[in-house]
């Protein structure tokens, strides 16, 4: 090897390794950062309490609680219906032309940016169908966003059960509902979890999605049937608080928001590690 | 007889769920057209696409979007440019460089970066990166009378949060991309004597160009629709997209004056919406081209 030749594959080498550490640095920068400004922040009664003139208090409680109806509401809506289709595709479609036209759009509900779903949620569930500015209206939407995560995921999982299994079933006399039911979703369950909690990840992170169609209320719902109305009521999410608190000048609050959002991401991400690792 | 009728009502619902997603995307479909193309008419459509005046809440208002598509174009292939190829070369890392321990200690750090929501990213370059744009754009327009201040505000600003958001996205699809290229096609090329660098730029790139094109498309969709990130880096003002210009995105448009715009102003706001959708249905059908052409 010419001692050019070394020289210049040294200086590529050089570049790999630096763009490697950019990403690593740049990570660190940030979570040290965010946790230097907002741990200050960080406190029982900023966990605990809402944001209140009258009593002086600053509190994120309200958006934790919206942040965990939102999520709860999603899923509950999203899990079964992106449960079934990747059932359909994989157990009954075959091969027919409906499962490109499924998978085709699909990819494109996946590719639709946030604040696209924010326009769409607002005029459709929150106009015609008059649900408002209300924790329902910013499910629904999430709902949409979320399904090809959760498709996806179980399709995989689906696709990874052997086939004996479904032979084996059927064979014994099970019907395929049966066989699905008892066989294949166990089977196939740790995918599907691992799909549910990415879906978490990308239903705490969101913003755009969320500003038009759950709003901004910071209350925390009332006790007994209040609590079933929330559903009905406008709620801000953490990052909608985050943004919020940004754009009012609010730092403390906005940083103290990104630690509790920071953990909640760590979290997400050990759980799916340990979720891979079985 | 039970049985079959829970058998059939069983397939029943999970074909309805399936469909779900086409008819999701049909309605979005029909939902942004019936709301982006009334403006259209009531604006014009050369006076709303091609004039650069956006004066929305004047007492004659201005309806031109020129400036916020060009913001939106520009802002993401510079992103693209400087977001690639850091992203291809860690990539590279990841796949052929790295020792084993090394590697998985990088490659968790990209998946985070991919969790981070992104209010935080667009918290971090507002205090981050914004005053260090504004002491920048200090000592570069100190003596220019032309130059409108933006206090770090802008459009670089916006983005390089734009290409560290897309860093993961392009990270993860090429470093598959690198590895399913076969050993045997990299043996040979150091049998031949070629170094390791070498083969990587001129055998195993070349041979994962479909794999990084697809992350690449993705990448350019991901940039494109992001909208809060950017929001409160990028100034805000409707301007020609210079680096150092306060400028508007298609996205951040949106998400700025949803809240209070009305009527005539509203409807182009979903125009706006329209342009997206359209560029990113493009990027999908771009990315079905490309997936194509690999089968």
């Amino acid at each position: 090897m010419t001692g050019k030749r070394k020289c210049k594959d040294n200086f590529v080498l050089v570049l790999i390794y630096l763009s490697a550490f950019f990403s690593e640095t740049l990570l660190a920068a940030m979570i040290v950062y965010v946790f230097v400004r907002g741990f200050s922040a960080i406190s029982l009664p900023f966990l605990t309490s809402v944001s209140s003139v009258l009593e002086g208090t600053v509190g994120i409680a309200g958006n934790i609680v919206n942040t965990l109806y939102i999520v709860v509401l999603t899923l509950f809506i999203a899990t079964p219906i992106g449960i079934g289709s990747a059932i359909w595709l994989n157990e009954y479609a075959g091969k027919s032309r409906g499962v490109r036209l499924i998978e085709f759009t699909t990819e494109t509900l996946a590719g639709i940016p946030s604040v696209i779903f924010g326009l769409f949620g607002m005029v459709f569930f929150g106009t015609t169908l008059g649900l408002g500015y209300s924790v329902l209206t910013g499910a629904l939407t999430l709902t949409l966003m979320i399904l090809p995560l959760i498709t996806r995921n179980t399709q995989e999982a689906l696709k990874s059960v052997p086939d004996s299994y479904r032979s084996g079933a059927i064979g014994m006399g099970a019907t395929k509902w049966y066989m699905i039911r008892t066989i294949l979703l166990p089977s196939a369950m740790p995918g599907i979890v691992t799909g549910v909690i990415l879906a978490v990840g990308r239903i705490v992170g969101e913003s755009a999605a969320l500003l038009f169609t759950a709003g901004s209320g910071y209350l925390l719902p009332k006790p007994g049937t209040g609590l079933f109305h929330k559903i009905l009521e406008s709620g801000g999410t953490l990052t909608i608080q985050l943004y919020l608190s940004m754009s009012k000048a609010q730092y403390d609050v906005a940083f103290g928001i990104a630690v509790v959002l920071l953990c909640i991401v760590f979290m997400i991400n050990i759980l799916t590690k340990i979720l891979a690792g079985k | 007889m039970k049985n079959m009728k829970i058998e059939a009502a069983a397939q029943a619902i999970f074909t309805v769920c399936a469909f779900l997603s086409v008819i999701a995307v049909a309605s979005i479909t029909l939902y942004m057209i019936a709301n982006g193309v009334p403006a259209l008419f009531k604006v014009g459509i050369k006076e709303l696409l091609f004039s650069t005046v956006w004066k929305p809440t004047a007492a004659e208002p201005s309806f031109g979007i020129l400036y916020i598509i060009l913001t939106s174009v520009i802002g993401t292939a510079m992103a693209i440019l400087i977001g690639v190829p850091i992203a291809l070369l860690t990539a590279v890392f990841l796949a052929e460089v790295a020792p084993k321990w090394l590697a998985a200690f990088v490659r968790p750090a990209v998946e985070l970066l991919a969790g981070i929501p992104s209010v935080i990213y667009g918290l971090l370059g507002m205090m981050i990166l914004n005053p260090l744009m504004y002491r920048w754009e200090l000592r570069l327009f100190h003596d220019s009378d032309t130059h409108r201040f933006t206090g770090g505000s802008n459009l670089l600003s916006a983005v390089l949060v734009l290409a560290v958001m897309i860093l993961p996205t392009v990270v993860s699809i090429s470093e598959a991309a690198l590895r399913a290229v076969p050993q045997e096609l990299k043996s040979s090329s150091m049998a031949l004597g070629a170094s390791h660098v070498q083969t990587i730029f001129k055998v195993t790139i070349p041979a994962a160009k479909q794999g990084i094109i697809t992350g690449i498309v993705l990448g350019v969709g991901r940039a494109l629709g992001e909208a809060m990130a950017i929001s409160m880096v990028s100034g805000n003002g409707v301007n020609f997209p210079l680096p150092f210009a306060s400028v508007r995105f298609l996205t951040t448009a949106i998400v700025s004056e949803m809240g209070y715009a009305g009527g005539v102003h509203r409807q182009v706001l979903f125009t706006i919406g329209l342009v997206l959708f359209v560029f990113i249905l493009l990027v999908n059908i771009a990315l079905n081209a490309v997936l194509r052409k690999g089968e």
